[in-house]
């Protein structure tokens, strides 16, 4: 058995060598699907925020990596068109700066879970799910409609958005932006789940009645946790779309919902590294199996399902078994 | 007399057709231990659910230290000096000892928005909880998980926890529910010196430990109040032995 902080140094290590070694080798395609499961990571750690520590189950996380897709898609067009955005009260213009462009994106991401965690999170269980999942597939319904922007057809972006000082069409470079954000995101994550704030969040899912019993808004917190996790995962919505330069529908999908919730539970629900795992092992088997066969769906089932019959706690929870969680 | 620390005045509640507390008035008062007691279904609990905030009453108030809080929400109850224990115990199982304890710090201190700095290593929190954990007797083991634990110490666990929150009075449902008897005297004998932080409003099947215990003792039955006097009255009253003592 191993610790789990020895795993998740070794996870580490693969994000940043990996990537290092495909460059030197003159691969950028492996690059590419590094700086893919990246992306997926940062989405998945949003939702293990709401999922895994605070126990409410998003069916509806593509909302949010959509909508930063299409922050990130609607601001570029209009720079790319020379287009104004909005030209009254106040002239605002289109821009193709990622900075600027996350923090819209991730105002409007915390925005929108502000708003759908008001609704949803006055339900729990099944209806939670089933609620969260009919916010998505509103955002879906209204993005193909959406003529103005692409509708079903969705949005090309030609040229990758600027970050000062680097060139982002290099593969590289724009797999170092996304990882160095993912590891802040996991730097407050980890600071997050043993704050005051985690404990309580996480307490919240095991005792309702606990937590307050000792002060605590219980609504206030899961209301908290989830436009966090909302904002994360929006945040990496920008990123994917700015990877593939290309923004459509497809981001709202429910599938998409769903993969995020594979991710968690192939690396361990809770843990802060696991839908790294997850991420990394689900991009890497789509690449390989995918490659093989069509059908490859097929195999993740039958390792989804050899993960939830043997071992509770995802990959994490298999190779450290010393912490895991038994209830 | 003083000012009640608690004091219920004519609560209700009826679940559909089922009178559940009809009129019941209680109050608390500095140093003393009053018990309720009452055969099953009596309206013990749904009296502690009222008071505590989990259930809402069809009529009456609750004043704690002559503030009313009939309307406010658990949370806010619990932060203005409730402390309450659970009958069947709600805690974060998966949490250590120690966690559970400084959770309750933690809604202590009001600072329940820390989103950067590591709780455990916050000394006066931390400081805080293991105190109320040496009290009980639970020092040796804070680093244990709480599922870990024996039902004895999880309800050692339990009061504890209700320590940290330095309340005003203390509401114990069933505290000595499935201890041993060794258990119940030791929580007895506890219970018999915490009266001195804050008075304590005890449900108990436990009848040696009530009158080891008990300043006064209100009996319910049926949701209404049949009897409420001194320990040593209660003892004695006929109506009060044919409804519940004579049966245990």
């Amino acid at each position: 058995m191993i610790k789990e902080r020895h795993l998740n140094i070794f996870v580490l290590g693969l994000l940043i060598f990996v990537p290092i070694f495909a460059y030197w080798n003159d691969q950028p395609f492996t690059i590419t699907l590094m700086t893919r499961a990246v992306i997926f990571a940062i989405a998945a750690v949003g939702l293990n925020l709401a999922l895994g520590i605070g126990g409410f189950i998003s069916f509806g996380h593509a909302a949010f990596f959509g909508l930063g897709g299409y922050v990130m898609g609607i601001l570029a067009w209009h720079s790319q068109n020379y287009v104004t955005l909005v030209e009254w009260p106040i002239l605002i213009e289109g821009t193709k700066s990622m900075p600027i462009i996350w923090i819209i994106t991730i105002a409007a991401s915390a925005l929108l879970a502000a708003i759908i965690g008001m609704i949803s999170l006055k339900t729990t269980g099944v209806y939670f799910i089933m609620i969260t999942l009919a916010f998505a597939q509103m955002m879906y319904y209204f993005s193909t409609s959406w003529s103005a922007y692409g509708g079903e057809d969705g949005l090309s972006i030609y040229v990758r958005n600027n970050f000062p000082g680097l060139n982002t069409l290099d593969p590289i470079q724009f797999f170092s932006i996304c990882c160095v954000i993912l590891l802040i995101v996991l730097f407050f994550m980890g600071r997050l789940i043993k704050s005051p704030f985690g404990l309580a969040l996480n307490a919240s899912r095991q005792s309702r009645q606990r937590i307050e019993a000792v002060g605590f808004d219980f609504h206030k917190l899961q209301l908290t946790a989830f436009i966090l996790s909302g904002a994360i995962t929006g945040l990496s919505g920008a990123l994917f779309a700015d990877l593939n330069r290309f923004v459509s529908p497809s981001m709202f999908s429910w599938q998409l919902s769903g993969e995020f919730i594979v991710f968690i539970i192939i690396g361990g629900v809770g843990r802060l590294f696991g839908p790294v795992i997850g991420a990394l092992i689900f991009v890497w088997l789509e690449h390989l199996i995918g490659g093989i066969s069509d059908y490859w769906h097929i195999f993740l089932g039958f390792i989804l399902l050899a993960i939830v019959l043997f071992g509770k706690g995802g990959i994490t929870g298999l190779l450290c078994q010393k912490d895991a969680q038994h209830e | 007399m003083s000012n009640p620390i608690l004091e219920a005045n004519k609560l209700c509640k009826t679940f559909g057709s089922l009178v559940a507390v009809q009129d019941v008035s209680i109050d608390i008062h500095k140093d003393e231990i009053h018990a309720v007691i009452g055969p099953n279904g009596a309206g013990k609990s749904t009296l502690i659910s009222q008071i505590c905030g989990s259930l809402s009453s069809d009529k009456g108030s609750v004043f704690l230290l002559g503030r009313d809080i009939t309307n406010l929400p658990t949370e806010k109850r619990a932060s203005l000096g409730i402390g309450r224990t659970f009958q069947i115990s709600a805690l974060a199982k998966e949490d250590t000892v120690l966690e559970n304890a400084i959770l309750g710090s933690v809604g202590a201190s009001g600072k329940h928005w820390r989103f950067f700095n590591p709780v455990l290593k916050n000394s006066i929190l931390r400081d805080e909880a293991e105190s109320c954990l040496e009290l009980v007797g639970l020092k040796d083991l804070i680093n244990l998980k709480t599922a870990t634990l024996s039902h004895g110490q999880l309800r050692l666990l339990e009061v504890a926890i209700a320590l940290t929150l330095k309340p005003k009075v203390f509401i114990m449902d069933e505290p000595m529910a499935g201890l041993g008897s060794d258990g119940t005297k030791q929580l007895t004998e506890f219970l018999d010196k915490l009266r001195e932080r804050a008075p304590i409003l005890l449900v108990e099947h436990d009848m040696d430990a009530v009158f080891a215990l008990a300043n006064r003792i209100t009996v319910l039955d049926y949701g209404r109040v049949i009897a409420s006097d001194n320990a040593s009255s209660i003892k004695k009253d006929p109506e009060v032995q044919k409804a519940y003592l004579g049966e245990g």
